[in-house]
Parts: structure tokens; sequence; C-alpha cells
């Protein structure tokens, strides 16, 4: 084997080694749809986030705007703090909506902005005045049983009447 | 003693609970071609290795042109090394470079030489072993002969102080064997080194050399020139150089009694 | 009876007192790798020849068998996820399986079958014949000059034939699911997209490759030259750096796995 004809398919090698760590940075990872570096931070309180997840996405009307980047509870109100990075390109209203939905019955959960009418937009480390908590399934149940129980009661105490 | 290449005292050197070599004393003196003989298994690659300083003596030393080889530190013993070399037993050649890339591998890994001159040098050291033809060819190519003639072209790259030989001439026919005996002499006297052949080919061997030792039971048995051996009555050199089946060198393996191993004993009784 | 079980207690002693030694062994010679790496980084000629031998020549079988499990992993993943109705998620699953797991793991297995014992059976050649014998009498260390070249080109090479694995994969799976079974193009893409973190999942991905590819040439240049050298010597030591490779691979995925993926994702 020529020397040079080895160095040519060593190139090739690396070449293609490097093309394909590439592929798989911008077309299969979230690399090129979105990075870190033009993004800003976003703040939410929670009363539950339920299953909610670092790196979940954030989405505005369907479209993924930014990530959760961090989880914390409050040691002040006791609620879930959510730290969001939102790409810069999206500015969002004062009164912007932030509740935590889940795609699909069993899919993921996710924070749902729906903007509001403000004049002035978010900055970074600003703080989402308006939230809604997730929606726990156990909750709900104990909250419909309960509701429907004190109906009863009402219904009871209209018969005796 | 100035002249003295190499100076060997009282070397003692065993594997493990083995003794291999027990108090060996040779002195070798520039420009001369040595061999050492002695049968199978009776320490004479070992020895190389002593003076190679590739293992360490259990008491005794090897001194080469006057520095103790076990003393020298890892970076000493490499210096040392590139003025001697070895032929090993089948060539060993690099299989993955080619005949002109082995020979100018100890040039390119030790000196800085143009390239040019690389080229020039190496083609000299083929030209002198009569392989400047086979350049481009890998060692697989080469038959027995060739492989060890381009193995000698290697040794002496460098332009070595002392070339150690391991059995030379093991699978040669007889052709080639003359040509490798013949290199071994012209290139010792053309560039004023030392040659020491390890060897069981008697007659092939004492042609060539100034000196043969003859090793046996780790000891030297007998030394002398070729002349002197061929002559020699000792009943060893006698028995090893017409190639004599029994004498000192027993044909059996010591063993207990014959009759006590075949459990023979008694049964007639 | 009583003297059965002592031996037999000996024997076990002997092994693990055996082992530990060459596991000390090994664990020198590696470091003797690390410290007498100077030449290959000086003339990286040396490390190119052997790139050629490790990486250049292991790449069919690893585009080949990239391309065979993405295309299985496309057509499990749509048998199964159809039953859900969630048939465009077979681009996330193929995605997911080959970066975190099935490409680093599987083209580290085929690594250490192609190169590793080819590394192992060409030193251990290369003892048997005296050539070490004669390149360390030509003052010459072997070390330097024979194992890290060989070495490094095994450490270069292994994160990327792992990437070409991943990436020819992803593209049969889909060939599978997008050409053959009709998934829809854009929702194939856009969830692997969505689910594919670049940090968490490609960036740990690369890492066990570099990890397996230090584990399987260090355990190939070392059977190499710790081979006998004979025939049977060789032969052994390379289905040595088989197996040995393989359990290596398996045994480090999971640590790595247990500490990169910890609840998460």
């Amino acid at each position: 084997m020529q020397r040079t004809t080895m160095d040519l398919w060593v190139g090739l090698f690396i070449m293609a080694g490097i093309g394909a760590l590439l592929v798989l940075a911008l077309k299969v990872g979230n690399l090129g749809t979105y990075s870190a570096g033009d993004s800003y931070t976003l703040v939410g309180n929670f009363e539950n986030i339920g299953g909610l997840k670092v790196r979940a996405p954030v989405k505005s009307a369907g479209v993924v705007v930014g990530r959760v980047t961090d989880i914390q509870l409050s040691t002040e109100t006791f609620d879930a703090l959510v730290i969001m990075s939102i790409d810069s390109r999206y500015k969002f209203p004062k009164d912007t909506f932030a509740s935590i939905l889940t795609s699909g019955l069993i899919g993921e959960q996710y924070i749902g902005l729906a903007a509001g009418g403000d004049e002035a937009v978010l900055k970074s480390g600003d703080k989402i005045m308006k939230t809604n908590s997730a929606l726990v399934l156990e909750e709900m149940i104990g909250r419909f049983l309960f509701d429907k129980a004190s109906e009863r009661k009402e219904d009871g105490n209209a018969d005796s009447d | 003693m100035a002249h003295e290449l190499i100076e060997i005292k009282d070397l003692h050197f065993s594997y493990g609970d083995r003794a291999i070599l027990k108090g060996i004393n040779m002195t070798m003196s520039r420009g001369k071609v040595i061999a050492i003989m002695g049968g199978s298994g009776s320490g004479k690659t070992t020895l190389l290795r002593l003076i190679g300083g590739a293992v360490r003596p259990s008491s005794g030393y090897v001194k080469v042109a006057g520095k103790v080889v076990h003393d020298l530190k890892r970076d000493e013993l490499f210096q040392m090394r590139r003025k001697m070399s070895m032929l090993f037993q089948f060539g060993a050649l690099f299989t993955d470079l080619s005949v002109f890339d082995n020979v100018a591998f100890q040039m390119r890994e030790h000196t800085d030489l143009p390239e040019s001159m690389i080229r020039d040098l190496v083609l000299m050291k083929l030209e002198a072993v009569g392989l400047r033809g086979a350049q481009d060819l890998m060692p697989a190519a080469l038959s027995g002969g060739m492989a060890r003639r381009v193995a000698l072209a290697r040794s002496i790259a460098l332009d070595p102080l002392l070339i150690m030989y391991d059995e030379p001439f093991t699978g040669l026919d007889p052709i080639s064997l003359t040509v490798i005996g013949n290199l071994i002499r012209r290139l010792t006297d053309a560039l004023g080194m030392t040659s020491i052949v390890v060897t069981h080919d008697v007659q092939e061997s004492l042609k060539i050399v100034d000196h043969v030792y003859f090793v046996a039971d780790g000891v030297i048995a007998a030394y002398g020139t070729p002349d002197e051996v061929r002559g020699s009555v000792a009943p060893f050199v006698h028995q090893f150089v017409h190639g004599e089946e029994d004498g000192p060198v027993s044909f059996h393996y010591p063993a207990n009694a014959y009759a006590n191993d075949l459990k023979l004993e008694g049964r007639f009784a | 009876m009583p003297r059965r079980i002592v031996s037999g207690i000996q024997g076990v002693g002997h092994r693990v007192i055996d082992s530990i030694w060459r596991l000390g062994y090994a664990s020198r010679f590696f470091l003797l790798t690390l410290l007498k790496s100077g030449t290959s980084l000086r003339r990286f000629g040396l490390v190119i020849r052997e790139l050629y031998f490790t990486g250049v020549l292991s790449l069919i079988i690893i585009v080949v068998s990239g391309l065979f499990v993405g295309m299985v992993l496309g057509l499990q993943g749509y048998e199964t996820l159809q039953r859900y109705g969630a048939e465009s998620a077979v681009g996330t699953m193929v995605a997911l399986s080959l970066l975190r797991e099935l490409g680093p793991v599987v083209a580290a297995l085929l690594f250490a079958s192609r190169a590793g014992s080819a590394i192992t059976a060409e030193i251990g050649l290369m003892k048997a014949t005296e050539q070490l014998a004669a390149m360390e009498m030509m003052a010459v260390d072997p070390i330097a000059r024979v194992v890290a070249p060989r070495f490094w080109a095994g450490v270069i090479s292994m994160p990327l034939l792992a990437a070409l694995f991943s990436a020819v994969g992803i593209f049969g799976g889909y060939l599978v699911a997008v050409v053959l079974i009709g998934v829809d193009e854009g929702s194939f893409w856009s969830q692997m997209q969505g689910a594919v973190d670049f940090h968490y999942d490609i960036v740990n991905g690369v890492i066990k490759t570099f990890v397996f590819g230090i584990a399987v040439t260090a355990i190939a240049v070392f059977e190499g030259y710790d081979a006998s050298p004979t025939a049977e010597g060789v032969s052994g030591a390379t289905t040595r750096t088989v197996v040995t490779s393989a359990l290596a691979i398996l045994g480090l995925d999971f640590v790595l796995t247990s500490f990169m993926f910890r609840g998460m994702g």
C-alpha cells in the first residue's frame, strides 16, 4: 500500500466520522433548532408541577420556544420554581399565562405559554405572574368524589325540608 | 586491555532454581569473529542476551567497551545498544515494512539524516549483501537465506562495534549457508567490528572464525583457534566437532536403572 | 477427601492471586503506554498508518451492520408502536436506542472483533518472530514504537466508527419506516429532533464510545504484548481479546449508563 493512498483513505475516514457526528448533532439532535447561545431565562412559580421534568419543552401555540432548565422548591412559599430558557427570537408580553399541560393522554408534560395583551414584554430573569398548575389525576379524582359527596348531602338536605 | 571490546568475568545466571551459566570467563577483542558453540540448551543464547543487557546476571559481570552492562540505566543501555546489533535466528525482519524500510529503520529512529542520505546508505548496505535489487520487496516474499541477508544489512545499518548472531546458519541450504558465512567474515573485516556467532554448525563456522569457545554445563569447556579445535583430543570437543552420538555428552538423559523403571526387579526371582 | 477440598481451595486462591497479579501488570503496562506516547504524537505518521488498519478497514463491517441494525429497529419499532397508534415515534425510538446504547455498544463489539483481534494477533506475531526483541536490541522501545501508535489509533477510530454506525443506523430506520412502510417523513424527523438532546443523548453516547475505545484497544495491545511467543499463544491471546473486550464493554456500559441517565428523560 502506497503511503499517499493510505493517507487519503485515513483522511476520508476521519472526515466521514466527523461528518457523521455533525449529522447526528444537527439533523438528529436539537443542536440545529435550538441552542443555548441565544436564549433568555424566565421563571415561573407553580403550585404543583406534576410530572414535569428538566428538559421538558416550552411551547407556545404548539411551537417549541424553549426548554425547562431547572426545577427547584421555593422554601418561602413551598411551591415549585421552574426556570425556563427561551429562544431570544420570541418575546412574550408581561401578562403571559403559563400552564403545565400534557401532550395526549399519556404523553410527556410540557409548559404551554399563552400570550396576553400587554404592551411590555418579559425580559431575562423576569417572573411569569400567571401560572396554572399541572392536573394531577389523583387530585382530580379526589375533587370529583368530594364534589359528588357534597352534592348528595345538599340533595339530602333538600329532601328533608 | 584497551583493545578488548568485551570482558566477561565469572558470570552466573539462573532461571529460577535452574542454573544456566556457572562462571563464564571470556575476552573478545576488536576485529575478530568468535564462535560460541555448545549443545542445545547449554546457555549460548542466554549469554548473548546477557551481553545485550536483556537479562541481568545473578553474579559476575559483562563489560562492553569498558562499561558494566547491567549497571547501566535504561537510556545508557539504549545508548550502548546503538553500538551493538543482533541478528536473530530467523532474521526477525519487521513484517510490516519493506526491505528498504527495514534497513532504514534504525537510521530513521536514531538519526536526523535527510531522506536522500538515508536512501544512499540503505542502498550501500543492501549492495554489501547483494540484495539492492530486492529493496521494494516485503519480507514475506523473501527466501530464508535472503531474509537472513537483509537482516544482516539491517544490523550493520549504523556501523556497530559488535554484532551478535544467534544461530545464523539454521535452516539454510548449503549455498545460502556459505554466502552468510562469508558475509559475516567479510563485513567484520571491512567494518572493523567484532562478531560473536552462536551456532552449532561446526564445519561452517570453523571456516570463518578466529576463536571458538565451547560451552557445556554452564562453563567454558574448551577454547582455541579452529586448527587447535580440529586437532583437539579433549573428549568433549572431539565428540562435538565430529558429531558423535555418545561420549561425554551422553545419549541418555540421566535416569534410574532401566530395570527399576520397567519394574522387572524381583519378577523372575 | 479433605485433601481434595484443600487443593480445591488452593486452586481458587491461586486463580485469584494470578488474576490480581495480571490486572496489576496490565495496569502498569497501560500506564507505560500512556507515558511513552510522546513518539506517536511527534511522529503522527505512525498513528495514521494504524488508523488505516484499525479505522478504515473496519468501515465496511461497521457501516453494513449499522444499516441492518437500524432497519431492524425501524421494523420492530413500527410493529410495537403502531399498536398504540404512536408509529410516528418510531424515529425517536430508533435514534435514542442507537445514540444511547446500540451505537456505542454494538460498534464497540464489532470493533473489538475486527480491529482488536487484529491488533493482538499482529503484536503477538511480532513477539513470536522476535521482532519486538530485535527492536529492543536496536535501542527502540517497542511500547513507544509499536504499542502506543496502535493504542491511539484505536482511541481515535472508535468514536468515529460509532458515530458512523449510529448515523447509518438512523438512515436504515428511515429507509424502513418512511420509505418502505410509509410513516410520515415530517413527523419522523421532527419527533426525533424533539426528543433527542444534544448534550444529554449525543454527547453522553460519544463519551461512552471513547471509554469503550480505550478499553478495547488497551486490552488488545496488552494481550498481544503479553502473548506467549508461539502459535497457540497468539491464537489464545486473540480469543482472550475478544472475550475480555466484550465483557468489559458490557460491564462498562452498565456503569456509565447508570451514571449518565439517572432518573431523567
